[in-house]
């Protein structure tokens, strides 16, 4: 039950901090996916991201600074085991499942749905 | 009468910075919060699900992911998706279930241009700069990891 | 003939008549506050067609179309047709015109497209060079959102400044005899940028442009606010209107009680979600053709200006950080008050 009460707060708190910058600055959504992707990597790099794993397990995992994290621990994980290559393959290798399944669902969701009318 | 330029200027300058409505940042933020939050709270039954049903820790991660893009594909494939972001903002656009949205929305768009320069171009138009910044950061980080081993 | 009063106005003495008018909206303006001054409203926006783009087509031609035939005429007996639209290379009138038998004449004004084919066809039947003449032009809000925006199922919240693209188009068949209203002076506006770059906020850089169109119509005709029934601009939506108002009054020119504008009118706000008000070429176009001639038939208004306004950017130029020039173009209309 912890972890669901954490994972709830801490991947609200990620989302809130996302929001300010929507609302408060001129960062449109997109800028501001890349923004956290990229302050996961180099966050997941330092080590200092692992904290919020360790407390906000899913929280921490799900948002986009979690895609981040898991790129830069796996980089460094395939460094440590094949050396200098590994910065090329490490990061694909360990969000593979993630960006795979993006690709392949939104072609499949795009074969047999249409966008709605609006308003 | 005459009335220069730059005094119709200055006061639309000053009309812009004072007369502009601001969105409601603290209705927006309780909605990112706990949208978000949720979004976070099914991700991590999903893994707790996983890890009983005996998927090693190390692949957890990978199948959480896939999960949950396919949900945010859906949501998005069924018309809902858009719905909540209206209402959540940050909070469906920071869980992975946005990337998979903002990867699904142009892909469905685009459809009537055809499934080669349509949907399967057109894919990457909100997510590609994600993957080129998260994936060449990666590099960065790599390549230093190499030589620093921190 | 025509003559040149003041700086960017012509009189148009021969006085073209709007001889017959339609218009055709989406579902949602069909049930906004000026649902009843509809000619058609459909039902589904992609009107049976299979692409948003080959549906805001499909309206340009209906519009045309059936004005023609209200005005008891034949597609021959038109000499020009003058239209424009939203999208990249003016598809839907290209594509429209396709299918029509008239001499066409493309315009870009953005959402200014109502008053500058209607400036256009005016000075046409002026010099003489006409009988009849079809202004119209056509938005949808499907269509300009993929041109200019997200992806319609993207989740993304609107700012409170946003505008909504109206999914309508309006035909003005101009003619030269007959009990109708009748155009008298045509004011050109000059490109105006004051700086805005954000794209949700483009009620606000327009006004500019609608604040020196609107005072020097005024200057060159020595006209006043209170000599109109109605001013009406096009889409700057309640923002942008305000912002009109109060720049206006730096130039002694007070609108109050004869100034609305089409977009912040089409929508109800609070009910639809349409923040800021509606937008598009469409936007002054159906609101000109419904609300307001419709009106004027009846007696309600005797002098009217039209003025429509314009954001003058592409995806392009925003992304390359240029700011929002903005275009408006007055067309005063009179019916009834000699």
């Amino acid at each position: 039950m912890n972890n669901y009460i954490m994972a709830f707060i801490v991947g609200g708190a990620i989302c809130v901090i996302g929001q300010i910058l929507m609302d408060t600055t001129k960062l449109t959504p997109a800028r501001i996916l890349v923004v956290f992707v990229t302050g996961g990597v180099i966050l997941g790099a330092l080590n200092i991201y692992d904290v919020v794993i360790k407390y906000g397990k899913a929280g921490g995992s799900i948002p986009l600074p979690g895609f981040g994290y898991s790129l830069a621990k796996s980089v460094m994980k395939e460094v440590d085991e094949v050396g200098l290559i590994g910065a090329f393959t490490g990061g694909i290798k360990g969000t593979a499942g993630g960006i795979t399944a993006a690709i392949f669902f939104g072609y499949i969701m795009a074969l047999i749905f249409n966008p709605k009318s609006k308003g | 009468m005459k009335v220069e330029e730059k005094t119709i200027r200055k006061k639309f300058d000053n009309l812009n910075s004072n007369k502009i409505p601001k969105p409601n940042l603290l209705l927006h933020c309780f909605n990112a919060f706990w949208v978000g939050g949720a979004i976070c709270v099914i991700g991590q039954f999903i893994s707790d699900f996983f890890s009983k049903i005996g998927v090693p820790s190390d692949q957890l991660g990978s199948y959480v992911s896939i999960v949950m893009v396919f949900l945010g594909a859906i949501l998005t494939g069924i018309g809902i998706y858009d719905k909540l972001g209206d209402f959540a903002g940050a909070g469906s656009v920071v869980p992975i279930t946005g990337f998979a949205n903002s990867i699904v929305s142009p892909a469905m768009e685009f459809k009537k241009e055809g499934f080669v320069f349509g949907v399967a171009a057109k894919m990457f138009t909100i997510a590609g700069p994600v993957l080129v910044y998260g994936i060449g950061s990666s590099v960065i980080v790599g390549i230093l990891y190499y030589f620093l081993r921190w | 003939m025509g003559r040149r009063i003041g700086v960017q106005t012509v009189e148009i003495q021969s006085k073209p008549r709007i001889i017959a008018t339609y218009n055709i909206v989406g579902p949602k303006e069909g049930q906004g506050p000026l649902k009843k001054y509809f000619d058609r409203i459909l039902e589904d926006d992609l009107n049976g067609t299979t692409s948003f783009e080959k549906a805001e087509t499909s309206l340009l031609y209906t519009a045309v179309t059936e004005s023609i035939k209200k005005a008891r005429l034949k597609e021959t007996d038109i000499n020009y047709l003058l239209a424009g639209d939203l999208l990249n290379q003016l598809i839907s009138s290209s594509f429209a015109a396709r299918d029509l038998n008239i001499p066409f004449l493309g315009l870009y004004g953005a959402c200014s497209t109502m008053a500058e084919s209607l400036s256009v066809g005016s000075m046409i039947m002026e010099g003489g060079m006409a009988n009849y003449v079809v202004a119209a032009t056509s938005s949808h809000f499907s269509a300009a959102e993929r041109q200019y925006r997200l992806p319609l199922e993207m989740g993304s919240q609107r700012a409170p400044t946003a505008q909504w693209t109206v999914t309508g188009s309006g035909a003005m068949v101009l003619g030269k005899k007959g009990d109708f209203p009748y155009v008298t002076h045509v004011t050109t506006g000059k490109v105006k940028d004051y700086g805005i770059t954000d794209v949700n906020n483009m009620g606000v850089a327009m006004a500019p442009a609608a604040v020196d169109t609107i005072k020097q119509h005024f200057i060159d005709t020595g006209r006043k606010p209170s000599d109109y029934d109605i001013i009406a601009t096009g889409d700057l939506g309640m923002i942008g209107r305000k912002f009109t108002e109060e720049l206006l009054l730096e130039y002694k020119y007070d609108m109050k009680g004869h100034y609305i504008d089409c977009g912040e009118q089409i929508f109800d706000a609070e009910k639809q979600g349409t923040n800021a008000g509606g937008s598009g070429c469409g936007c002054s176009a159906v609101v000109a053709t419904g609300y307001l001639l419709k009106n004027m038939l009846k007696g309600k208004f005797k002098r009217i200006l039209l003025v429509s306004t314009g954001a003058l950017l592409s995806p392009t130029s925003s992304l390359q950080g240029e700011t929002i020039p903005g275009i408006a173009h007055a067309v005063c209309i009179e019916f009834g008050g000699e």
